[in-house]
């Protein structure tokens, strides 16, 4: 399997980080970025991954089922990721969490019918001072409200 | 290492060497120290945290089996403190782990339990919702219950670090964190079982034995396995006059508690619908079953008729009878028959290196050496699959004190992994190869060598003058495909070598000779299958089979006799190694006798006059007329096993590379024996191909 | 880029570039006396350079606050293999999001520290593990990279002097436990974020099986000061042993939240009332959990205390990564307790027995009390189980589960009494083992 002309170039640096023979060192990198242009880990990703670091399929299984970044199902254009870790659940970062499901009918780890947007009740991601926060994709929301809420839903709708 | 460390254990002061770890010091001092993850020879992981003790003046209880010892150290194993923390590591890996004990295949000998009736808490105060995911096969011969494992992560270690295979990792998470098998949902491997033997509680277990028995319902005998040279001792669990289990937790027997598929699973032959019950006589293209009375005495009558005309026989012995067998078949032969027409299929050429090593009984290696060495140089042989054990010795000598290990043959093998050179060379060249590292090898303090077949007749003393040009200590092994290969030769199954390699006055014909003669009037083959791949020219000649089976050989025979195998008698073998070792009859199939109790009947039913057939008997024999069986008795009653190393003059022979022709076994396969093995032909691996590592 | 107004009481040393137009690019950097404290290093003998890190009293910021010139002492001058310098920037612990904003708004210091702390013990390589979720900063951090590169600052014979060190980032895929260093050590060597035993430790054996100085993202930023205005200035700006500034992470039920540069010892009512701007709607301090959820909580009356890390040690609690979390009279405490033990559980690598059977109990008990389902006896069992784990973990991530918990129930037991069904439940049987 092919990657895009970008990814390749990435790919390719990255291995050259790291001491000679430890190319395995540049496992968790790709696979977050083959992840992030493929959608998730697929048994194509694992194969050719695997090829080129010379680490086993069961190697790379052991890693992928640990992280909770990575995933084998593909998941939303939009990935919602709300954290309701304590300093967001102190300012309603489980409402949210809920108002969410609602909104978008589906449960933690659900994709709606059009694949569009996906849901994740996520620990703290680093937005304590600025909650409550999520992340769409690797996009920062802070100070996060029902309107707010609202209206980026709306946005992502009409971007389409 | 460097001096001894004092430090006191419980009150008692001990002296350990230092780097020894508190848990194995304790151990000298007759300290048990509980554990789980920590398992001697492999990689430590303070995962289970059982181990923990009190060290005075450390803030916290420290792990046992990852602490090192220090001069003056002073540890408690006895404190509350310590007999607490078990408790609660006891209680914590009950929470999620069944307590249906009475329904585990584990029961009884579960050391979860074990630990729990020493060091746990009556009751358990976990009162909610068990994590539960049901149970998976990963194979026919290896099932994993998520649930009952609890995560020592021994079988990942011996997969990976003792057989450098790797089938097996830790998959998810946290609470979901389990062994996961290396090809997505099932095992792709050796299906060795090192990973059910070596799990402390019921999460692998083995499909051939769970669920069949409880463990201490079975009758445990400790003998040697049947199938390949490398002799390990294999623990037969016996219930009901079937095999149901074999293991060797216990470590006894040179092979510790190694055994491979073959000594793990493959002893269910022995209740192959198929195996011979009866002895049967020809009738038209049919046989007819016969009592032993007639069969014994039909044989007699027309060996007796042949003999008396001075008619000519041919006499094939077993590569996997005892030594017993194969000296009183020879002796039967060439006493009796009169004739030196006798030998065995061969697979390794043993009286070339006999004749090379003449005068050096301290050239021969034994099994302890592939792990204590300091380098080796394996030639022509796939040893992880054709010697799974020396292969198991030599990776352990590597991990645990760095062997450098050499490897030339025709393909990639697993060995390759940690070799510190590998050459690809054809069989034929694979000697001249090996003479190219002579500048490496020079380096080195001291050598093993092991050769498979690719190095036989002339070229053997080529190989040990090359040997001896290194300059360093040299020690061989011819390697020999089957359990009593070894023996075979050494008790003179062979035209022109007598029991000890004692030159034959004039010499006899050779296995495919016999085959060839349209002469020949009778044969008599024991516990081989020569016709599987060849035709008997004469046409008319009385053919006699012992088997288990009624191969293609057996149904040339005009008589068949039912043989027991290997586990149903008594008697020695000697393996690879020549090291000699006994077995122990575990149970008897009902219509077959011992090889041994077949040739006393017929030797009686002749009237020939070579002495008992009892195993104990013939044994004493060979101790004083083979040379080098003169080995210690209490070392085989204990268990043992002594090396038989043949050490006569040059041999005035001439050689015959020709003759030897080598089985090619697999992991999977063990010669027509194997055929019968379900073990051996259910697992997808099966049957396997050599040098594709 | 700044998600909340400073305030006039923070002392600015390692933000003080912060809200300066493209306060990211080395130009800022430079026309602030950027590269300052590296270029005197390159003057300084490498001993003379940990010497003066040991001086200014900078303990580690990423939660141990173990000494860091002590920790770069440990690294072994001659060594045959080549040694590394790892930035910790997995910044998980719950309540912290200091570093962020560090290497978001001023991505030279970092990089400056980073070099400073190789030149002292002889490293040629640097990598900065930042968390998966932080893509955004890990570009920062590469073309801030790509600029060094350019001027001279980083790569082969560094502004002429021979000296070479390269310096990469490294994502990580999701997974608290890989701050823990030996697990972030193994995250980087592309494997699971299993801790490893110890010793040896990474100043011996670390990446790669190599020598390796591993600190906190805020901890490399805060040398550069430390060797441009000495080692006793730094020291001078804090309490005895807890030298200079530290970055507070305020959040919760607070006016003002915010990341604000303090003085190491600011006092945390203060912190609260006048940094903060007090608790919301004029509301009563309930409790405050003072460095991130890994910290034993501290109620309202005892929260009049000195923020460096042998005060707050003596509280009782710890300063950790210096994430205050703050929580008014309506909070509730189980539901503080369950959501926290409900963190650690996910994160738990599940390497050894008690975290990973210790955390997925106790968020059973506590789930089931915050729902009403308690039994007598839950919350004794609940501290019994926690104290069961304590100090018996492979790693601190077992403790860190369990030292909030006993705060919880011992400082709040009457929230969680108050849970308990009315009609006292039935004895509950004890399961018989065996
Ligand atoms: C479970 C766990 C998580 C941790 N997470 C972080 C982290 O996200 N960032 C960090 O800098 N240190 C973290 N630490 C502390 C590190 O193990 C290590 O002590 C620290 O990075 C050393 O740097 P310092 O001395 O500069 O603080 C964590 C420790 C544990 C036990
Ligand atoms: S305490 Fe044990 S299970 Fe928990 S994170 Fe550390 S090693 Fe893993
Ligand atoms: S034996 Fe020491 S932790 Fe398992």
């Amino acid at each position: 399997m092919t990657f895009s002309r970008e990814l390749e170039a990435k790919f390719e640096k990255l291995i050259t980080r790291y001491p000679p023979g430890r190319q395995r060192a540049a496992l968790i990198p790709m696979l977050l970025y083959a992840q992030d242009e493929v959608g998730a880990i697929t048994q194509e990703v694992v194969e050719e991954i695997s090829r080129r670091l010379r680490v086993t399929p069961l190697e790379i299984e052991e890693v992928v089922s640990y992280y909770s970044m990575l995933h084998k199902e593909p998941r939303g254009k939009y990935h919602f990721q709300v954290c309701t870790n304590i300093s967001c659940m102190l300012l309603g970062g489980q409402e949210l969490f809920e108002y969410l499901k609602g909104k978008l009918g589906i449960d933690n780890g659900g994709v709606t019918p059009d694949g569009l947007f996906s849901l994740e009740e996520v620990e703290c991601i680093g937005a304590c001072s600025w909650a409550p926060a999520l992340q769409v994709n690797y996009d920062y929301h802070h100070f996060v409200t029902r309107d707010k809420l609202d209206r980026l839903i709306d946005d992502l709708r009409k971007v389409q | 290492m460097a001096g001894l460390v004092k430090l006191t254990i419980d009150g008692r002061s001990v002296e350990v060497p230092a780097g020894t770890l508190v848990i194995n010091a304790a151990k000298t001092a007759g300290i048990e120290i509980p554990a789980f993850c920590y398992y001697e020879g492999l990689a430590l992981q303070a995962a289970c945290r059982m181990c923990l003790v009190e060290v005075e003046k450390a803030p916290k209880l420290l792990t046992a089996c990852t602490l090192p010892v220090q001069e003056g150290m002073v540890v408690h194993t006895d404190s509350p403190k310590v007999a607490e923390a078990r408790k609660a590591m006891l209680e914590f890996l009950l929470t999620n782990h069944p307590l249906d004990c009475p329904v585990c295949d584990k029961g009884g000998e579960c050391e979860l339990q074990d630990m729990t009736f020493r060091y746990g808490a009556g009751e358990s105060r976990f009162l909610e919702q068990k994590v539960h995911v049901p149970e998976k096969q990963f194979s026919p011969l290896v099932y994993f219950d998520a649930p009952r494992c609890i995560l020592c992560y021994r079988c990942v270690r011996i997969c990976d670090e003792g057989l450098g295979v790797k089938a097996l990792g830790v998959v998810n998470r946290g609470v979901s964190t389990e062994i996961g098998p290396n090809a997505g949902d099932h095992l792709e491997c050796d299906e060795c079982g090192m990973c059910i033997d070596i799990c402390p509680v019921g999460a692998l277990t083995s499909g051939r034995y769970r669920y069949r028995t409880r463990p201490w319902e079975m009758e445990h005998v400790g003998t040697i396995c049947t199938h390949c040279a490398d002799g390990c001792k294999t623990t037969l669990g016996v219930r009901n006059g079937a095999i149901i289990r074999a293991n060797n937790r216990n470590r006894s027997g040179l092979n510790g508690e190694f055994l491979c598929i073959k000594g793990r699973f493959g002893f269910d032959f022995t209740e192959h619908p198929e195996r011979l019950r009866s002895p049967l006589v020809r009738e038209g293209d049919g046989f007819r079953a016969v009592s032993w009375a007639q069969a014994v005495a039909l044989v007699a009558r027309r060996f007796g008729e042949i003999r008396s005309r001075g008619g000519r026989f041919g006499v094939i012995g077993s590569n996997r009878t005892t030594n017993e067998e194969n000296y009183y078949l020879q002796k039967f032969a060439r006493r009796v028959l009169g004739t030196n027409n006798i030998d065995h299929p061969r697979t390794g050429d043993v009286a070339a290196l006999v004749d090379a090593l003449a005068g050096r009984p301290g050239a021969w290696a034994t099994t302890a050496d592939f792990y204590q060495t300091k380098a080796a140089l394996v030639i022509a042989s796939d040893l992880a699959q054709q010697h799974p054990l020396l292969a198991f010795q030599l990776r352990a000598n590597w991990r645990h004190h760095g062997l450098r290990l050499y490897v030339v043959t025709p393909g990639p093998v697993r060995e390759d992994q940690y070799s510190v050179r590998s050459l690809r060379a054809p069989e034929a060249e694979s000697l001249a190869a090996a003479q190219t590292l002579a500048e490496e090898l020079r380096r080195e303090p001291e050598l093993v060598v092991l050769f498979g077949d690719a190095v036989k007749g002339e070229a053997v003393r080529r190989l040990v003058e090359f040997g001896d040009s290194l300059g360093i200590p040299v020690k061989y092994v011819c390697l020999v495909d089957y359990s009593n290969s070894r023996g075979a030769a050494d008790m003179g199954l062979l035209p022109d070598l007598l029991p000890g390699y004692r030159p034959a006055a004039e010499p006899g014909l050779a296995l495919p000779e016999m085959l060839a003669d349209p002469a020949l009037e009778a044969l008599w083959v024991v516990g081989a299958n020569p016709l599987k791949d060849a035709s008997l020219a004469a046409e008319a000649a009385f053919v006699v089979v012992q088997d288990l089976f009624l191969t293609e050989t057996a149904r040339r025979a005009d008589v068949v006799l039912p043989a027991a195998s290997l586990y149903e008698k008594s008697g020695t073998v000697t393996n690879v190694c020549g090291e000699v070792q006994r077995l122990a009859k575990a149970l008897s199939i009902p219509g077959t006798k011992s090889d041994l109790e077949i040739f006393g009947m017929i030797a009686r039913a002749m009237g020939a006059e070579i002495g008992p057939a009892r195993p104990e008997k013939v044994f004493e024999e060979i101790r004083t007329s083979v040379a080098g069986y003169n080995v210690p008795l209490p070392v085989l009653a204990t268990g043992g096993a002594a090396q038989a190393a043949p050490s006569g003059g040059r041999l005035p022979v001439k050689w015959r590379p020709e003759l030897i022709r080598p089985a090619r076994n697999t992991l999977f396969r063990s010669g027509s024996l194997g055929r019968y093995s379900k073990s051996l032909n259910i697992v997808i691996e099966s049957p396997g191909e050599l040098y594709r590592a | 880029m700044l998600y909340n107004e400073p305030s006039p009481l923070e002392v600015r040393i390692l933000t003080r570039r912060f809200g300066l137009p493209n306060s990211q690019s080395i130009d800022t950097y430079l026309a602030t006396d950027g590269y300052v404290g590296f270029r005197k290093a390159l003057e300084m003998p490498p001993e003379r350079i940990i010497e003066e890190v040991k001086i200014s009293n900078l303990r580690g910021r990423g939660g141990a606050g173990f000494p860091a010139g002590l920790k770069w002492s440990f690294v072994p001058r001659e060594s045959p293999k080549p040694k590394y310098i790892v930035v910790n920037a997995d910044e998980g612990e719950p309540g912290t999001c200091k570093d962020r904003v560090l290497m978001e708004n001023d991505p030279h210091q970092l990089l400056e520290g980073m070099l400073i702390a190789a030149r002292a013990v002889g490293a040629e390589t640097g990598y900065i593990y930042i968390r998966g979720e932080y893509r955004y900063i890990i570009e920062i951090m590469d073309r801030a990279i790509e600029e060094a590169y350019a001027r001279g600052y980083l790569g082969r014979n560094i502004l002429g002097t021979g000296m070479n060190f390269d310096v990469y980032t490294h994502t990580g895929a999701g997974s608290y436990e890989c701050g823990e260093e030996s697990a972030l050590l193994e995250s980087l060597e592309g494997k699971r974020g299993q801790p490893r035993i110890r010793p040896p430790f990474p100043a011996v054996s670390g990446a790669f099986g190599c020598p390796t100085v591993l600190n906190n993202v805020e901890t490399f930023c805060a040398v550069p000061a430390i060797l441009r205005d000495g080692g006793v200035a730094f020291a001078e700006l804090g309490t005895p042993r807890n030298g200079g500034t530290r970055l507070f992470a305020l959040s919760g039920h607070i006016n003002r939240p915010g990341v604000y540069e303090l003085p190491m010892g600011f006092n945390l009512l203060r912190m609260i009332e006048e940094v903060g701007g007090g608790i919301r709607g004029g509301r009563k301090l309930k409790a405050v959990i003072p460095g991130g959820s890994s910290c034993p909580v501290l109620k309202a009356e005892e929260c009049d205390l000195a923020m460096d890390f042998d005060s707050v040690a003596k509280a009782g609690s710890m300063l950790g990564s210096g994430g205050v979390i703050v929580m008014d009279e309506t909070t509730d405490i189980v539901k503080v307790a369950v959501r926290v033990m409900k963190f650690y559980q996910h994160e738990s690598c599940g390497w050894c027995v008690p975290c990973r059977e210790g955390t997925i109990w106790l968020r059973k008990i506590l789930e089931r009390l915050d729902q009403g389902r308690g039994r007598p006896g839950d919350i004794d069992l609940i501290e019994e189980i926690s104290k069961n784990m304590l100090g018996r973990t492979f790693c601190p991530l077992g403790d860190a589960a369990a030292m909030p918990t006993i705060s919880y129930v011992q400082k709040f037991r009457e929230e969680f009494e108050a849970r308990l069904p009315k009609p006292v439940a039935i004895e509950a049987e004890p399961l018989v083992v065996l």
